[in-house]
């Protein structure tokens, strides 16, 4: 049952092949059986999972139907889950069960998906690798020597190595993308604002977005149906109808405009990648779209401009955890000071204390206008190169990634390095557009991915262009050796 | 930019973050790596270029005046480090 | 000797009066039990976020209409960034370049008569922060996040005011228009409407300030006035002892009267302030502004003219009577019902009835005798159905619920005695019983006029007529 998208085990759901209930057996029994080696789980709520499928069982019985009643998946452990330890990957909340449910929570529980358990990530999603977790590094089931990428590394490590049919993510600087691509799974970053930000743990807010991950277009399409829509709770939530992405999906690619930045093409990028990708925009070429070649200027901007922006947002975001409320609280805090230095000292890791300190810098008396307003300036000229693209190309493609999964360790201690892997990605937050990463090929036993880059709410269409490629290619079918 | 030991533990102070005098130097070799990454924006010049905060072009929606939260003081200081008798205990606030 | 010109500038935190807080469904009420007003937005959990409260906004811009302000089309919410544990999320949400309201000006009326126009240089939407409570939790500190989040409007004034009388009367001034304006409950004890000052001197004459120094925690009228006076001796002694002032923040200790440094427990203060990236720019159309327009009530200054120039009442009448939107109202609402007589009106609403609400302790909403009671009694004496003295009795009654006036004069036997032959019968009686007196009076003794009255008023149980007894009298005296 393992080896089956969401559309098929909606299907023997519906059909009833089996019940929810063997379903997360299943997938638990896989979770138990694979999780020590990769490490894709920080928490595992087996009770609850296997209550939430009986009560989808009991829904179906009554009559209920739904694409996800009863489909097994997993959250990224940003997601704040009442009554489940939400960890963000920090020790800081290593005990902090969440008292309320995210708004994306809340609507993958109403369409009756059942939760397998919390996925590891980078803590509070500051890394590029999974490495940076309190809980250990997550392993590409691809190699078991690779990263997974990051910082929903744990989300597609679980969904590549069929751990799970589909997993939440977010995506702040290609938190989606980036793991997708080097895990070989399917993953989409919608437009800012049309999933809730609510109970989704802040990284850097004007960036943040969270979305699906599955192995195919068409589970994303499920999943985001679930997921995308108002919330008044989020004052950047977008107050608009959400399509039927899955209606969507089978629209031909003839006359499609695919714009091909040539600075996504160039120095940098690995030459096997390069390859891997043209191939697949060959494939395009085959399946109807017409490929221009286009200029985004300011690209090499956007990697300067967010390590300013999102670790000054992060730098004010990470500022509540205190240890007063909630969290890690220092052994015997001998003051005010002691208490807050020492708490947030001991939970906060390297990576994340580097972020505060660039952050609270580019912020502070005499640095503003150098550093933050610059970079919103950066931002908007970013921005705009893209809404000039978008007058003349459907989409826009390229690598996802300059180069396919690293090696563990590889690039831990050398953050330039390792912040250098989102090149191509995060853009697409800065201007707040939505972006998929598709599985393309290989080079090596390594997965290549596609970024596709739409307009504003363009998401059907993103999923449209991906699936389309689905249909005629098996990239998305393939699964690692050893987890299969 | 270079950033030095002492400037980190400056920023570090008003982060509210302990950090290890042993680990100063390295903090700060990263950070002025990370500073000289940023550096690369003043290749453009962006005068009279409107910043932009928010990716998207929206007005602040307003909600209405309606109590909607009651008290959950118990589920919230479940999660707690220390209270007492409803409060939030912290080490002694000198005014 | 050197002549010294204080400047002082004040910025006012009051507390907008709306149910819920300014970024969360919580309730705002005061005195709640620790903790049970502060919901998950409050307490800053991980993931939350803030939502704007439209009533906090159309507050913040009435008051900005009110004072003739410019109200901004676009504002921008901040983030203030700062650790303290009464601060849950680590910063405070507040206005800081793009305030919603800017450049508006209050009028004080000063000692000598004359008044003087106060410059508002801004006024903008902030959350309160929470409690610490110091009282011994083991050395430890007890936190309460009630008041986080309740909305704010700092109103911050021009460096106008020149004495601490000066301060105290546009302090006043605010704190009665923003309880006019239903925006703010002005409870002082509570915490609604609080007060820094920034004072500095410097030499009369000298067109640059002085360093100023900022005192917090006033808040009461008084302690602003003696806060701001201490301090300007206190600088004045110290600049001419050869010393300088710091720029400083100094806290007020009402019980030794003095303000003291707050040095060393303040550090220098980076707020990294930053737009805040969960909220979005308010922006506010012409219709919103209009509207708010349009429920804006006359305001007290407009009201006082009027009310000088319809009712023909004093300046210091109207001020009185204007002093309360409610007030103002209860006196209109009594002219109306008794049809005219606005003086006779005035002397009543600012007299019997203020008094009879202030021993009560009660406000004109509260107040057991509606308008057109006290304008029914007011007919009374109108027409002469009974004195102003007796009405003074039967207003007690009607405070009292015994029942409507008529009910009151009938019951009790209180209508005025109008009948000249019934008065000329109690006039014969005392020239009857007090001889002596008359004998006096008629060798030249005026004075014991008075005491005829008197006794035949007594007699009468108060109820002749005056004038008819005094015409009378004068009469049958001869």
């Amino acid at each position: 049952m393992h080896d089956k998208t969401i559309a098929q085990l909606g299907a023997g759901l519906a059909a009833g092949e089996f019940s929810s209930e063997e379903l997360v057996r299943a997938f638990l029994d896989r979770i138990a059986r694979h999780n020590p080696q990769l490490n894709a789980f920080i928490t595992v709520t087996v009770e609850s999972a296997l209550a939430q499928a009986r009560a989808a069982d009991q829904r179906r019985q009554r009559g209920e139907a739904g694409p996800l009643l009863g489909v097994p998946i997993a959250h990224k452990d940003i997601f704040c889950t009442d009554g489940v330890r939400t960890s963000c990957g920090s020790r800081i909340l290593d005990r902090f069960i969440a008292p309320y449910n995210a708004t994306v929570v809340e609507k993958l529980n109403a369409a009756g998906a059942v939760m397998l358990g919390k996925t590891n990530m980078d803590e509070f999603a500051m890394g590029s690798s999974n490495e940076t977790s309190f809980y250990g590094p997550v392993r590409n089931p691809w190699d078991l020597e690779a990263v997974p990428g990051g910082s929903s590394g744990g989300s597609a490590a679980a969904v590549a190595a069929w751990l799970t049919a589909g997993a939440t993510g977010t995506d702040t600087g290609g938190s989606i993308r980036q793991p997708a691509a080097l895990c070989g799974v399917t993953g989409i970053k919608p437009t800012y604002g049309r999933v809730s930000r609510w109970g989704m743990i802040a990284y850097a807010s004007s960036l943040d977005q969270g979305g699906p991950m599955a192995r195919t277009a068409e589970d994303c399409a499920l999943l985001l149906g679930a997921l995308a829509g108002f919330d008044p709770r989020d004052s950047t939530s977008v107050d608009r109808p959400v399509p039927d992405y899955v209606a969507a999906l089978d629209r031909p690619l003839d006359g499609l405009k695919i714009g091909l930045p040539k600075e996504y093409f160039g120095e940098g990028l690995d030459g096997e990648v390069a390859r891997v990708v043209e191939s697949a925009i060959a494939e395009y070429r085959k399946l109807g779209a017409e490929t221009v070649e286009i200029s985004l200027p300011n690209s090499q901007l956007a990697i300067p401009a967010y390590y300013v922006i999102a670790p000054a947002e992060c730098s004010s975001n990470l500022a509540r955890f205190d240890g007063v409320r909630y969290g890690h609280r220092c052994e015997n805090p001998k003051d005010l000071l002691d208490l807050y230095t020492r708490s947030r000292g001991e939970g906060f890791g390297a990576e994340v204390k580097r972020r505060i300190l660039v952050g609270t810098f580019a912020l502070s008396a005499g640095y503003y206008d150098a550093y933050y307003l610059k970079a919103q300036q950066i931002r908007r000229l970013i921005s705009d190169d893209f809404r000039r693209a978008f007058e003349r190309v459907d989409v826009i493609a390229g690598p996802t990634s300059p180069t396919v999964a690293f090696n563990l360790g590889e690039k831990v201690d050398d953050p330039i390095t390792m912040y250098l892997s989102d090149i191509y990605t995060i853009a697409v937050n800065l201007a707040g557009l939505p972006g998929l990463s598709l599985p393309v090929g290989f080079v090596g036993q390594r997965p290549v991915g596609l970024q596709l880059i739409g307009d504003y709410f363009a998401e059907d269409r993103l999923l449209n262009v991906a699936h389309r490629y689905q249909q005629v290619t098996d990239w998305h079918q393939r699964a690692p050796a050893a987890f299969a | 930019m270079s950033l030095g030991p002492a400037e980190v533990a400056k920023i570090a102070h008003l982060a509210r973050l302990a950090i290890h005098e042993q680990d100063a130097p390295a903090y700060a070799r990263n950070l002025s790596a990370i500073l000289d990454l940023v550096a690369q924006m003043n290749a453009v010049d962006t005068t009279g270029v409107a910043p932009m905060a928010h990716p998207l072009d929206m007005a602040q929606r307003l909600r209405a005046d309606d109590v909607t939260e009651s008290s959950q003081r118990d589920h919230f200081q479940a999660i707690a480090p220390r209270t007492e008798a409803g409060l939030y205990l912290v080490p002694k606030v000198i005014e | 000797m050197m002549e010294w010109e204080t400047v002082i500038g004040l910025e006012i935190h009051a507390q907008l009066a709306t149910k819920s807080k300014i970024f969360s469904g919580a309730a705002t009420a005061y005195g709640a039990e620790p903790n049970t007003q502060a919901c998950a937005i409050d307490l800053g959990l991980p993931g939350v976020l803030p939502v704007l409260n439209r009533e906090a906004v159309r507050m913040a811009v009435t008051f900005g209409l009110a004072i003739g302000a410019e109200v901004a089309r676009r504002s921008v919410f901040a983030r203030k960034n700062y650790f303290y544990p009464d601060l849950p999320k680590g910063y405070q949400i507040s206005q800081y370049e793009l305030p919603v309201v800017q450049k508006g000006q209050l009028t004080i009326d000063l000692d000598d008569g004359t008044s003087k126009v106060i410059g508002i240089t801004r006024a903008h939407l902030e959350e309160d922060a929470g409690k610490s409570l110091h009282e011994d939790f083991h050395g430890l500190s007890g936190i309460d996040l009630n008041r986080a989040g309740t909305p704010l409007l700092e109103i911050v004034s021009e460096p106008d005011l020149r004495s601490a009388r000066e301060a105290v009367a546009y302090m006043k001034k605010l704190h009665q228009m923003v309880v006019y304006l239903g925006i703010c409950d002005g409870n002082m004890q509570e915490g609604s409407f609080r007060c820094d000052a920034n004072v500095s001197v410097r030499p009369k004459g000298d067109p640059k300030f002085g360093t100023r120094a900022e005192i917090k925690n006033l808040n009461s009228f008084r302690f602003v006035e003696r806060a701001i006076e201490f301090e300007i001796e206190r600088q004045i002694d110290l600049i001419e002892s050869g010393g300088k002032v710091v720029q400083e923040t100094r806290l007020y200790d009402p019980d030794k009267g003095e303000t003291r440094s707050m040095r060393g427990k303040e550090e220098a203060n980076d707020y990294r302030y930053f737009p805040d990236p969960d909220l979005l720019p308010l922006v506010l159309d012409e219709a919103f502004i209009a509207a708010t327009r349009a429920s804006l009530p006359e305001l007290p200054d407009a009201r006082k003219q009027r009310f000088m120039s319809q009712y023909g009442l004093s300046a210091y009448d109207a001020g009185v009577l204007t002093a309360s939107r409610e007030l103002g109202a209860y006196y209109e609402e009594t002219v109306a019902a008794l049809g005219g007589e606005p003086k006779l009106c005035a002397n009543w609403v600012m007299g019997d009835f203020s008094a009879f609400l202030n021993k009560d302790n009660r406000d004109v909403a509260q107040s057991p005798v509606g308008a057109a009671q006290l304008a029914s009694l007011l007919r009374r004496i109108q027409d002469r159905t009974i004195s102003g003295k007796i009405a003074k009795d039967v207003f007690e009654a009607l405070w009292a619920g015994e029942g409507e006036t008529d009910a009151i004069i009938e019951k009790r036997g209180l209508k005025q005695i109008t009948d000249t032959s019934a008065i000329e019968k109690v006039i014969d009686d005392v020239i009857a019983a007090n001889p002596e007196q008359l004998a006096q009076y008629r060798a030249g003794k005026d004075k014991l006029f008075g005491f005829f009255v008197g006794q035949v008023m007594k007699l009468s149980k108060g109820k002749a007529n005056p004038q008819q007894v005094n015409d009378l009298l004068a009469e049958k005296l001869k």
